[in-house]
């Protein structure tokens, strides 16, 4: 630290907020890591944050629609992420790479949307389909990533 | 004696349902449960490794763990048999030993 004080390096300016994004790389239910990554964006979000969500791999699974855990005696959290936009988090990145290698189109999906405040509290979708080039930079440009 | 194969684990994440198609014998029985259901769904990047092996490996699919993931029967590779709790056990009396690929 002190070294780095003296080499000039000035410490960055304190922002109001940082840009967090929650990278979901997991199937639900399988694992605890989805419901897990839900828990914690609910809580940055409640920091009011610059939160958004990204799903690649495994983790676009968790946005499948009709999930019904009754036969499995577990917890069914797919409906939270409809909940999200209420929390300010208004940006889910599905890539669509991991869409399509595993047979998935944006119709699987379950709808997933939130009121512009700037626009009259219109609904607006939440999903937002990328390809793993622009994912990519979107990950670039984070403060914080947390990996799910 | 014939072999159940229980698969627990998606096969986009791990390498057991590849290992298991290696190891089974003709007249063996693969089920698919928790996130290994996901290898059961036609056009995906895998699809082609179970149509291969369709003719001498029966796959089955826990039917509560598809529902679980909002997965339809509709979306199944043909040929795939969906079973409840009690086919599991079934199966598994069936098959003179199980194996699971965790």
């Amino acid at each position: 630290m002190a070294e780095a004080a003296k080499s000039g390096a000035a410490p960055a300016p304190a922002k109001a907020k940082k840009k967090f994004l929650y990278v979901n790389r997991k199937a639900p239910y399988g694992t605890i890591y989805a419901l897990e990554s839900l828990e914690v964006v609910l809580i940055a979000a409640a920091f009011e944050q610059e939160v958004s969500l990204a799903f690649l791999d495994d983790g676009v699974f968790q946005l499948s629609k009709g999930q019904d855990t009754a036969g499995i005696g577990m917890k069914c959290f797919a409906p939270t992420y409809r909940a999200l936009g209420d929390f300010g988090v208004t940006k889910l990145y599905v890539e669509k790479e991991a869409l399509s290698e595993r047979g998935l189109t944006v119709e699987d999906l379950q709808q997933v949307t939130y009121e512009d405040e700037n626009d009259g509290f219109k609904a607006k979708p939440s999903i937002v389909l990328i390809d793993r080039a622009a994912l990519a930079k979107v990950m670039a440009e984070q403060d914080v990533i947390l990996s799910f | 004696m014939s072999m159940l194969h229980t698969v627990n684990k998606s096969p986009f994440e791990s390498n057991g349902l590849r290992s298991c198609l290696a190891h089974a014998s003709k007249g063996d029985t693969v089920l698919l449960i928790e996130d290994g259901v996901y290898a059961a769904l036609k056009g995906t990047a895998v699809s082609g490794d179970l149509w291969r092996c369709r003719i001498d490996v029966k796959f089955c699919v826990l039917g509560a763990d598809l529902a679980a993931r909002g997965l339809d029967k509709g979306r199944l590779i043909d040929g795939i048999r969906v079973v409840d709790y009690g086919g599991f056990v079934d199966l598994v009396t069936e098959h003179g030993r199980t194996q699971a690929w965790l």
